[in-house]
């Protein structure tokens, strides 16, 4: 496999070459991300197709480290005069910033080894090798059998395939150097049933890869988008109760989103994380065990090294209800005594920042008809909106949407609702875990249950 | 004041050499497969930004984004492709690549290209912050932190940041039209701490515009906003648990209209209506709120962040009324949407980069004022919520249902604002909501810049503005019951 940049522009050369112009105009320290690819997209909406998008790019982000000043620059103009202007200027704009004794770039015996990538299952030949033509049918399939699977299905937002294929290099003025090609594709479905107040029920389902085999039958997804929109005819808000709330595997995911979030070095450094002082502590119920593992092949956050170059590794968050500890970059490690987790995330017109990879809440033994049997009023979520989340008190407060569970069943859909509670007291209240567990973009989780919350209703 | 439209057609033709002979070409190419239209956007964006924290200067950023996004439209559907490089022959293959939305073959007529200039700029383009030496803008960081720490010793942690953009576009058309505009944009934000042994709690404040260094003395001061950061974070140590069912809840003025944006504003993009994916299709002419409630999109407003000269596709932004009291009056249209309406494009027409393509978009959204005052408004409530700053809301365009989350508010207790309020989100329906505004404020105002909407996954400013308003019932999102 080689480089995937488009204009067969390799992405470790330019990454390469600004550091060494940069090393050249005087910076002490450097790093250098290239993002590389070819992103296209097609959607397919009442059988015809709506939108055609295929472009190349390539980005350059680099940072200079300057007798602890940092500054950061990104751009696409990679001509080699722009290119070596862009490096000079990086390095002045140094100056504006105070020194800081803890930037500085990793330990070399902390970098990774890239050559492991091709085990990690980043890259897919066969998304490369797909026509436009075939990325129409698997739209087309996918919107055809939502509109087909219910007569109730009056309207699609249509069916969206996406496919990257992509490149990341970083290169740094230690010596790190390392290059891997990625690839992506998702496909999503939007269908509409109306409802006899006039209102709309819309219904939402994807799956998105790394790899074409792994990704969902067009049709499934198609017919799943349709029973999930159906399923919501004749939604309305339930009385305002303390109840137990069940979340399908989908909607767990976005609690350990919410967590490690918080279980991040930077967050820990500015004080904004209710989980400070709680390392080694009892947080969950004893149910829970939520892993950060960037080296399960295949994954969407998957990375042989992390936006600094450091190996990455997998990390424990939660073992057994206990809060084994936070994710930590170079920066954030140094500044709190601690060392770097292999976690730093890093976007080419920002900083490093620790950032969790693939997560995963581990699946317990019962089947989500169990979860669901002795419940004998409660709420069953399966869309949740909103940003009420709060990091530093952990305070959690959303919009959701799903079914109320009567005498250990899904009685009747509900919409309008919002539930709150607090994420410490959700995870020590977990009573609860499926073996249902499910994979969405770079986290999984099975069907759990909360064993109250405030719903707020009518 | 110089034309932006000629400052930005000279910017492209002296560092680019792109001229109406490049772009006709280029447009020629573009439609060479048949299709209805075809535009070019021409994009140099240079965005700066100072970080702070630990009273310091953490670290500067630049970053410097070109590029050529072209559309070949045919019917409601797009071609659409992009390129980072000015080169001929890269624009010359995203031309191709879009053009194959069509499948024909024809040759283009040739297209009789004429630069249109505005002549009108509904903000200064003259004194980008770009152009401040780094020490005055540090210098207004260093203000902001003295001014938190100053107001209360609870404010233990005080970020800040201060950014900057300028934007040149040059959008070239199939029908002839050349036309630019040079977009100015500043973002000032600061975030504090505040902290009571293990209560800690984190206030966000932020303004800006489409200005220069001038908004820190005619519109506010880093003081100002970082003050009101410290004030919230304090103000939350105290806060009650909310209450949670349905109550009553006042809008207070000013960054309410972030509730219209979302409950309404997105459901009346007429791309939604186009495609029968909005609450609101087929309902103009008809009642779809309170008649107290008149609601505009208004691109034109002096130096406002949501504010644009043209839009995206090169059509000069206006003042539209889309609730005329109670009644539903227009959508908002892009090029697209308003050919298959059969009405002029209303100047909604945005998209977040060269990268993007066109979507109906709002820039200012914002409620007239009504006759009440706000006192007496607050004095009507026997048991309600008073809900004053926002960290952003939610749409389901389909059904109209959203959430808020409530930064800063208050419980209403026989006609008095009482206790501060933590953790609340307002949740409903926008039609119902709309509906139920049973009083409406002579107190309109504008909020400070500091909007940003998300669709698609594409990110403009906008502006919102609000009088303060009674909704008679909104479900509340609290702990207590």
């Amino acid at each position: 496999m080689t480089g995937r940049a488009p204009e067969g522009v390799a992405a470790l050369e330019i990454a390469r070459r600004a550091v060494q112009l940069a090393r050249r105009a005087g910076a002490d320290q450097c790093d250098a991300i290239v993002l590389a690819g070819i992103e296209s997209t097609v959607t397919v909406r009442l059988g015809e197709v709506e939108k055609l998008i295929e472009a190349g790019s390539v980005g350059l982000g680099l940072r200079v480290i300057q007798g602890g000043r940092t500054a950061i620059c990104a751009t696409s103009d990679l001509a080699p005069d722009a290119l070596e202007r862009f490096a000079r200027e990086t390095v002045e704009l140094a100056a504006i910033s105070a020194p800081d004794e803890h930037a500085g770039l990793p330990d070399p015996a902390l970098f990774g080894r890239p050559a492991d990538a091709a085990a990690l299952q980043l890259y897919d030949e066969r998304i490369e090798a797909l026509s436009t033509d075939e990325k129409i049918r698997f739209a087309r399939e996918c919107e055809a059998a939502a509109l087909a699977a219910d007569p109730r299905i009056t309207n699609t937002d249509g069916a969206t395939l996406s496919t990257r294929v992509g490149e990341v290099a970083l290169a740094n003025s230690l010596g790190f150097e390392g290059s891997y090609p990625a690839t992506s594709i998702s496909l999503v479905a939007e269908a509409i049933a109306d409802d006899t107040d006039g209102k709309k029920r819309p219904g939402y389902w994807y799956s998105a890869e790394r790899s074409l085999s792994r990704l969902a039958e067009p049709a499934e997804i198609g017919r799943i988008a349709a029973r999930r929109a159906v399923d919501q005819l004749g939604a309305r808000k339930p009385e305002t109760a303390r109840v137990p709330v069940v979340f399908e595997p989908m909607m767990a995911v976005s609690l350990l989103g919410h967590l490690a979030a918080c279980a991040t070095g930077d967050a820990l450094y500015r004080g904004a994380t209710f989980l400070a002082g709680r390392e080694g502590q009892p947080l969950a119920s004893p149910l829970v065990t939520i892993i950060d593992d960037p080296l399960i092949p295949g994954r969407f956050a998957t990375r042989p090294f992390d936006g600094e170059g450091v190996a990455t590794r997998r990390n424990v968050l939660v073992r057994d209800g206990t809060f084994t500890g936070f994710l930590f970059d170079c920066y954030t490690a140094r500044r709190l005594g601690r060392t770097t987790t292999g976690s730093a995330a890093r976007g080419l017109e920002s900083a490093p920042a620790p950032s969790s990879s693939n997560l995963v809440l581990e699946p317990g033994t019962l089947q989500p008809a169990d979860i669901l049997r002795d419940i004998r009023q409660g709420l069953y979520v399966t869309a949740l909106m909103g940003a009420g989340f709060n990091p530093a008190t952990g305070d959690y407060s959303r919009g959701a949407a799903g079914f109320w569970i009567e005498n250990g069943h899904l009685a009747w859909p509900v919409s309008e609702v919002n539930i709150s509670g607090n994420l410490a007291q959700m995870l020590a209240d977990i009573d609860a875990v499926g073996s249902d567990i499910a994979w969405f973009g770079a986290a999984a989780a099975p069907t759990i249950r909360i064993r109250e919350m405030t719903v707020s209703g009518r | 004041m110089t034309d932006p439209a000629l400052a930005a057609l000279q910017f492209f033709r002296d560092r680019f050499a792109i001229d109406p002979a490049l772009t006709s070409s280029l447009l020629s190419i573009a439609l060479s497969r048949g299709g209805d239209f075809a535009e070019l956007y021409f994009e140099h964006r240079t965005n700066s930004a100072i970080t702070w924290e630990d009273q310091r200067v953490k670290s500067a950023t630049r970053t410097v984004s070109q590029g050529l996004g072209i559309r070949v439209v045919r019917g409601d559907a797009i071609g659409y492709a992009y390129t980072e490089s000015f080169e001929f022959e890269a624009m010359r293959r995203a031309a191709e690549t879009a053009a194959r939305i069509s499948a024909g073959e024809r040759t283009a007529p040739p297209i009789d290209a004429t630069p249109s200039l505005t002549g009108i700029t509904y903000y200064d383009t003259d004194h980008p912050l770009v152009a401040e030496p780094p020490t005055a803008k540090v210098a207004l960081l260093e203000r902001a932190d003295r001014a938190a720490r100053a107001f209360d010793p609870a404010v233990t942690r005080l970020d800040a940041s201060i950014g900057d953009e300028l934007k040149y576009i040059l959008i070239a058309r199939s029908d002839g039209k050349i036309v630019g505009d040079v977009q100015p944009l500043i973002r000032f934000n600061v975030s504090a701490l505040a902290q009571r042994g293990d209560n800690r709690q984190v206030a966000r404040q932020g303004g800006g515009g489409r200005m220069g260094i001038e908004y820190f003395e005619r519109v506010t001061t880093p003081e100002t906003l970082a003050r009101e950061a410290a004030r919230q974070a304090v103000l939350q140590l105290d806060a009650a648990d909310a209450p949670a069912g349905t109550l009553p809840v006042v809008l207070a003025a000013g960054d309410s209209g972030v509730l219209l944006h979302e409950a309404v504003g997105h459901g009346l993009e007429a791309d939604f209506n186009r495609k029968g994916t909005s609450n609101y299709t087929g309902r103009i002419g008809q009642p779809v709120a309170s008649p107290l409630v008149t609601v505009v999109d208004d691109g034109t407003i002096a130096s406002s962040r949501g504010s644009i000269n043209v839009d995206d596709e090169g059509n000069p932004s206006a003042r539209n009324v889309l609730i005329e009291n109670g009644i539903l009056r227009a959508y908002l249209q892009d090029e697209i949407s308003a050919r298959h309406f059969g009405v002029s494009p209303s100047g909604s027409g945005r998209r977040q980069s060269f990268k993007d393509y066109v979507m109906p978009r709002m820039t200012n959204t914002f409620m007239l004022p009504g006759e009440d005052t706000p006192e007496d408004i607050i004095r009507s409530v026997d048991r309600g919520i008073y809900a004053v700053s926002y960290s952003g809301g939610q749409v389901n365009i389909s059904n109209g249902d959203f959430v808020f989350s409530v930064t800063e508010a208050y419980l209403i207790e026989n006609g008095r604002i009482t206790t501060p309020l933590k953790n609340v989100m307002l949740i409903g329906n926008g039609p119902d909501v709309l509906s139920k505004v049973t009083r409406v404020a002579n107190d309109y105002r504008l909020s400070d810049g500091r909007w940003t909407c998300g669709k698609d996954g594409q990110s403009v400013p906008v502006g919102v503005g609000m009088p303060t308003v009674l909704v008679s019932g909104i479900t509340v999102g609290g702990t207590k019951l």
